[in-house]
């Protein structure tokens, strides 16, 4: 995709300055919202909970150590269960704590691969229109056809449950939601004076699309990105729950509550915390987008 | 003798209907407190009008939110206040303020679209203003109501009565809110700019309405505007504000006659007249630009821009409004006005336009350009319907000679835009050609034309705001153009080229660091030219290059263009619908109405008579700031018919105020050559009878006629 | 008004024929799997081939296509493995019981969603609206499968106030309906009474409002009458819409609470691979988003004069 972004921000006076300068202000400008700077604490503090996990975790996530174990009480070498131990005699702070990873690792690239591809589709059928526009919307339109979670789970009952197809299905389910939000707005930028004067210096579709265009889109997608990231996470998190999430032993929180709430009504502590995990994070993606939408209103 | 009169502002005249005292308005943002409006006085009696004119961010739109106590949540009033026939606005219970509201005072916005409720029909919209103010029932509002439309000049008042504001055009749509404003029975109206979109001939019928109604009902006015010339054919009084403060005000004619402070003359000799060009009266511009002010500086607020200015007199303290002719009651805000008042302004002697050279450079031939009308996806796919067209060019044909400038004048919908697009080549003509340096660019899109093409035809928009990338800094966007243009590849040249073309826009060169949102509309207008300018282009199209910017930084950008094409032997392409702006700038001018070109010829040409009748109503229209000035009114009826459905014959029969007969109606219009050289009108009425026809303005030569 | 019905028509069957070719060409192309779907995993080769003869799986795709869309169409939806009964008894039982929980679910939303909206809409910036927005946040970041298990903590396993399942298994319960209403109700809440603050924010800003405040209209009724009917238009619109995200809503919540609906069928058949009742689920669901979409157009259209009398 570097054909034709030989663009404006590598050239003459201080090309970079305007991309580096903006990106600057733009975190500085977060701290203008309070909101947005607690959001931005939750995530920071799960992404080095995630990075740190083999520092941080008391224990093995797998060992088996002491089942039904209740919060506070210690195992039979003497270790602390903060949190408690599952049916299996796992650590749920240690579980949570790995849990973490794996959440942090599959959200966001799956997010990333939806927004590659609904950056790209929505680009073209915005600033290409015509039957590219139709036959892309048509295509969305048939996939928004399928309420989200039944689309995933007709990919995993087809194909299998892997950590690469939940990112395939999440891309599939996401992508059409980016592409019309990045249609929406090309069909707007589009019409701006700036766009007519880049075709009539002859700049190609592809530096208008990506250097003219898309850089004016970044604020409303960044938002919308914090809120997609909490939703793709909730929806690892249900397929986990539902038992079509990665195969066990790998932690993962939406599998630990299903695991385990056969149990609930018996030891909470199994299900409660890692649903407080889950719902922490999402929380903070919601803070984070709440607070920059304020900032890129203002802007 | 002068007299001071912020301190007893009301004693001149008895018993106003409204009375501002000494009001300031300041807004609280994320950037401090701002003054908006600071210490105000106006009075006006019962059935009198008052103009008030501004640029933009001079506080005017604040007043009269600030008169109808409905300032936003972040106004605070700081000073001074509001009485409404004697009471204080401020001390008003929420009921007595809701029945002045409409009932004592009612207001008519800008945007009349926007101003009527989408989802409400418009006689429930018309009754809410008569039931609520009036002990009458809902039966009898609505008869009022449909009288009150038929007042207003709207015709079809069921069908009006029973649509939804979408269904209505914009000028009906601010008949029916200047009606709903009558319904409350108000003693004074207030008008914030209430013209402002609509096409010029529209305007002026609306214009024409509101002096009528005026008469008719005795109602007080209060008449806000940035335009000049509407204040002068509506008011008796004009205040002129700059930087929230008054600075001038007094009878009309006094006011446009002789004005008493620099920025009120400033503004009066940066605006082109219709009836003037630049040899009888160049365009003195205003330096700089209206600055936002954070804090107010001691003294005149005008003064950094003023060429009158002196440091230690017009810096200093709190500048009075004093009376500078005590029976007119005509006060200026000016420590010097008694000093500069003799400084009239004396004609330069103008270079001519140098010699227009014969060379054609640019041939349209029967260029038509057709839009179809997008049935939407599945329903054309169904329905054999035949495919509807917009004709938004037809037959259109003129020639551009090398290094003159040609202006195309139009009101909106006349497809002025789209030829700018077809030339582009952003959009490709159905028919016919358009012949520049031996190549036809009539179908030839941009993306296929080489650099050679596209550098020597550049284009200059009307919006500022949009004109530039907001993410890339000034010096990025012009390297960029430059680059692309092989003018210059190296880092240091492309460096001393961009100094070069911000040189030659006089911007400084520090601008290239910065980024459009620092720049303000006129800088950034420079810098589109400057990008215009980069690949020394052999024509240049200005698609309304000045009408988005405030009247005092208009000129200096039009003094920019004539003389960039001066020096540069460039050929403008100018597109506008302002008249006074072509007759300043143009060599030739070609009037468009509905796709079709009415009339052309030299400027010269087409500004005297004979006219055609559209260019007649169109001369007579144009708001002129000049109260002084005579000249036949002519009032267009209806609107501009929408471009989907033209009407046959000549398009311009449906409102032609000279309309023949039947012929009008079902032939196409013979294209005339007048006697004077290459005047062409396309109209029936025969060339002898055109050639009859008196100047629209009082000059000598040309027969009275009353229309 | 009829043209546009018509127009939601045409695209509801187009978009179902689009689908039944995706269904199809998932899980009925292979006829191999279909075989092993039916039968079960230790069925032999023979077992397979016989069964796949006799169920005229050797044909061409496109005549099985037509064959299989023409069944679907007349309501033959094929035998049920695992209830060992007809998928469309199976089908029309289990649907009509979330539809219960459907109702329950829009009955308890659009009251308490678009009046906490519109109250926090026309108080903007005061402490009762910046509650409400952050109950809204918080209510929106717990997924339901976590709303479900805290909810049930608090309620059944330290107040004992409610039912842990809903079974139902001595007939109709409203008891039982409480807990799977409030954990959908919860998370969907937020989403909606934002929606609708933010769209009474924007109706208050617009000039007729303003027209009509300066007219002298009572201020009661410049809200009533001016600005609730613009801006309820869009979070209607967006309450029909959610019936799409219901559907995901009611899997987890149907397979948490046991009950016996449209969502813990999908889940049931998902899990035990029973390829005809998956099929069947999937299109259901399908037919459920689009017609509601559709509604929610033509209910767009209808209330926004603009487009009505275009």
């Amino acid at each position: 995709m570097t054909t034709g972004i030989d663009a404006p921000e590598r050239s003459a006076l201080g090309g970079e300055e305007s991309r580096v300068a903006g990106f600057i202000s733009g975190v500085g400008r977060l701290r203008e919202s309070p909101i947005a700077m607690i959001g931005l604490a939750i995530v920071l503090f799960w992404v080095l909970v995630a990075i740190f996990a083999p520092l941080l975790a008391p224990m093995s996530p797998t060992a088996t150590i002491r089942p039904m174990a209740l919060p506070g009480t210690r195992g039979p070498g003497g270790q602390l269960f903060l949190l408690g131990a599952d049916h299996l005699g796992r650590d749920v702070l240690s579980r949570i704590i790995y849990g973490a990873r794996t959440v942090l690792i599959y959200a966001p690239i799956a997010t990333a691969c939806a927004y590659v591809v609904g950056v790209v589709a929505g680009l073209l059928a915005g600033y290409r229109q015509g039957w590219v526009d139709d036959l892309l919307a048509r295509i969305g339109d048939l996939i928004l056809a399928f309420p989200a979670l039944v689309l995933y789970i007709v990919i995993i009952a087809k194909f299998g449950s892997s950590g690469l197809n939940i990112i395939l299905a999440v891309t599939l389910a996401s992508g059409p939601g980016v592409m019309r939000i990045v249609r929406g707005m090309v069909l707007d930028i589009r019409n701006r004076a700036f766009v007519a004067a880049a075709q009539v210096r002859g700049e190609s579709a592809w530096h208008i699309m990506f250097a003219e265009i898309l850089p004016n889109a970044t604020g409303p997608l960044i938002v919308d990105a914090c809120l997609r990231l909490g939703y793709v996470t909730i929806a690892i998190g249900t397929l986990g729950f539902l038992g079509l999430g990665l195969p066990p032993p790998n932690p993962d929180w939406g599998g630990m509550i299903s695991e385990t709430r056969q149990f609930a009504m018996i030891f909470p502590h199994m299900v409660v915390f890692p649903c407080l995990a889950v719902s922490s994070l999402v929380l903070g993606l919601n803070f984070l987008a709440d607070g920059l939408t304020d900032i890129v209103k203002r802007a | 003798m002068s007299l001071v009169l912020d301190r007893e502002p009301t004693r001149t005249i008895p018993a106003p209907l409204i009375a501002v005292e000494d009001l300031s308005v300041t807004y609280s943002g994320r950037h401090g407190v701002v003054p908006a409006v600071a210490r105000v006085s106006l009075a006006l009696a019962p059935g009198q009008s008052l103009g008030v004119v501004g640029e933009s961010g001079c506080g005017k739109s604040t007043l009269a939110l600030a008169i109808m106590a409905y300032l936003a949540e972040n106004a605070e009033i700081t000073s001074g206040r509001v009485r409404f026939k004697g009471s204080d606005m401020a001390s008003m219970s929420p009921e007595e303020l809701r029945q002045v509201r409409g009932g004592g005072m009612a207001m008519v916005f800008q945007e009349p679209g926007a101003a009527l409720n989408p989802s409400m029909r418009i006689v429930d919209q018309l009754v809410e203003a008569a039931v609520y103010h009036r002990e009458i029932d809902e039966g009898t509002a609505r008869r009022e109501a449909g009288e009150m439309l038929r007042d207003v000049g709207l015709p079809d008042v069921e069908r009006i009565l029973g649509s939804y504001p979408h269904q209505l055009s914009g000028g009906q749509q601010q008949r029916a809110v200047i009606a709903m404003a009558l319904l409350g029975h108000p003693s004074l109206l207030l008008l914030d700019e209430p013209t402002t979109n609509l096409d010029v001939t529209v305007e002026a019928s609306v214009v024409e309405l509101i002096g009528h109604l005026r008469r008719r009902h005795g109602t007080g006015l209060i008449y806000i505007s940035h335009n000049l010339g509407l204040i002068a054919q509506v008011c008796d009084r004009v205040a002129v504000m700059y930087a929230g403060e008054i600075v001038e005000e007094g009878p009309i004619d006094a006011v446009f006659a002789a004005p008493k402070h620099p920025y009120t003359a400033g503004l009066l000799r940066c605006i082109p007249q219709p009836h003037t060009d630049k040899t009888e009266r160049k365009l003195r511009p205003i330096r700089g630009q209206v600055d936002q002010l954070l804090t107010r500086l001691p003294g005149c607020g005008f003064a950094a821009r003023c060429d009158h200015a002196v440091a230690g007199r017009c810096d200093q303290g709190e500048l009075p409004l004093v009376d500078v002719d005590a029976g007119a009651r005509h006060l200026s805000r000016c420590i010097r006005w008694m000093e500069i008042a003799d400084a009239t302004e004396t004609p330069d002697d103008q270079a001519d336009a140098g010699g227009v050279r014969d060379e054609v450079l640019l041939t349209v031939r029967d260029l038509d350009k057709f839009y179809p009308v997008e049935e939407s996806g599945l329903a054309s796919l169904f329905g054999g319907r035949p495919r509807r067209v917009v004709k938004a060019n037809q037959r259109l044909s003129f020639r551009v000679r090398r290094g003159q400038t040609l202006a195309i004048v139009g009101e909106s919908g006349c497809g002025k835009s789209t030829f700018a697009k077809v030339l582009m080549g952003l959009e490709q003509a159905t028919a016919g050609s358009i012949e520049l340096a031996g190549l036809d660019l009539a179908t030839l899109a941009v993306d296929k034309r080489d650099s050679v093409l596209l550098r020597s035809l550049q284009i200059v928009f009307q919006n500022p705001d949009e004109t530039l990338n907001p993410c890339y800094s000034i010096g990025t966007q012009i390297g960029r153009v430059i680059r692309k243009f092989g003018i210059a590849r190296a880092r240091g040249q492309v460096q001393q080229e961009i100094k070069r073309l911000l040189a030659l826009t006089r911007l400084p060169a520090t601008l290239a660091a910065r980024r459009p949102h620092q720049l303000s509309g006129g800088q950034k207008q420079r810098v589109a030219i400057a990008r215009a300018f980069a690949g020394r282009p052999s024509t240049v199209v200005a698609d309304e290059p000045v009408s988005s910017l405030d009247v005092s930084v208009r000129a200096a950008i039009i003094e920019l263009l004539v003389d960039l094409q001066t020096s540069e032997g460039t050929t403008l392409l100018m597109i506008s619908h302002d008249l006074g702006l072509v007759r300043y700038m143009a060599d030739r001018v070609v009037v468009m109405y509905l796709g079709q070109i009415m009339e052309s010829g030299t400027t010269a040409e087409v500004f005297a008579p004979p006219y055609h009748p559209y260019t007649e109503a169109l001369l007579s229209a144009v708001p002129v700031a000049d109260p002084a000035l005579r000249r036949r009114r002519i009032v267009l009826e209806g609107e501009i018919p929408s471009a989907m459905a033209p009407p046959s014959g000549c398009p311009f029969h449906t409102r032609c105020h000279r309309k023949l007969g039947a012929a009008c109606e079902t032939q196409k219009p013979p294209e005339q050559r007048m006697a004077d050289g290459s005047h062409r009108i396309t109209c029936h009425i025969p060339a002898a009878e055109l050639a009859q026809m008196g100047d629209i303005f009082g000059k000598p030569g040309g027969r009275r006629d009353d229309t | 008004m009829p043209r546009i019905v018509f127009r939601r028509l045409v695209y509801l069957i187009a978009t179902m024929l689009a689908a039944s070719l995706i269904l199809f060409g998932l899980f009925e192309l292979s006829p191999e799997s279909v075989a092993v779907d039916a039968l079960g995993q230790f069925s032999t080769q023979e077992q397979r081939m016989l069964w796949l003869e006799q169920n005229g799986y050797f044909e061409p795709a496109y005549v099985r296509y037509f064959a299989w869309l023409g069944k679907f169409v007349t309501g033959d939806l094929g035998m049920s493995r695992v209830f060992n009964a007809p998928v469309a008894k199976v089908l029309v039982d289990r649907l009509s019981a979330t539809g219960i929980l459907a109702l329950f679910f829009f009955a308890t939303l659009i009251p308490i969603s678009l009046t906490l909206g519109v109250i926090a809409g026309i108080q903007r910036g005061t402490l009762v609206d910046r509650a409400i927005t952050l109950f809204c946040v918080i209510t929106t970041s717990i997924p339901p499968f976590a709303s479900t298990v805290l909810l049930s903590t608090i309620f059944v396993f330290s107040l004992h106030l409610l039912p842990g399942t809903s079974g139902m298994i001595d007939g109709f319960s409203f008891r039982e309906l409480i807990m799977p209403v409030t954990a959908l109700v919860l998370y969907d809440l937020g989403y909606v009474a934002r929606m609708t603050r933010a769209s009474m924010i924007d109706v208050m800003a617009r000039p007729y409002i303003r027209t009509a405040v300066l007219k002298g209209v009572p201020y009661p009724v410049v809200i009533l009458r001016h600005a609730l009917r613009n801006a309820l238009i869009a979070p209607f619109t967006v309450i029909m819409l959610h019936v799409n995200w219901l559907i995901g809503g009611v899997i987890v919540v149907e397979l948490f609470f046991a009950y016996k609906g449209f969502g813990s069928l999908i889940l049931e058949a998902t899990l035990s691979r029973d390829l005809f009742l998956l099929e069947a689920c999937t299109m259901t669901a399908v037919v459920i988003a689009v017609a509601t979409q559709s509604l929610a157009d033509i209910a767009y259209t209808f209330l926004n004069p603009r487009i009505r009398f275009k």
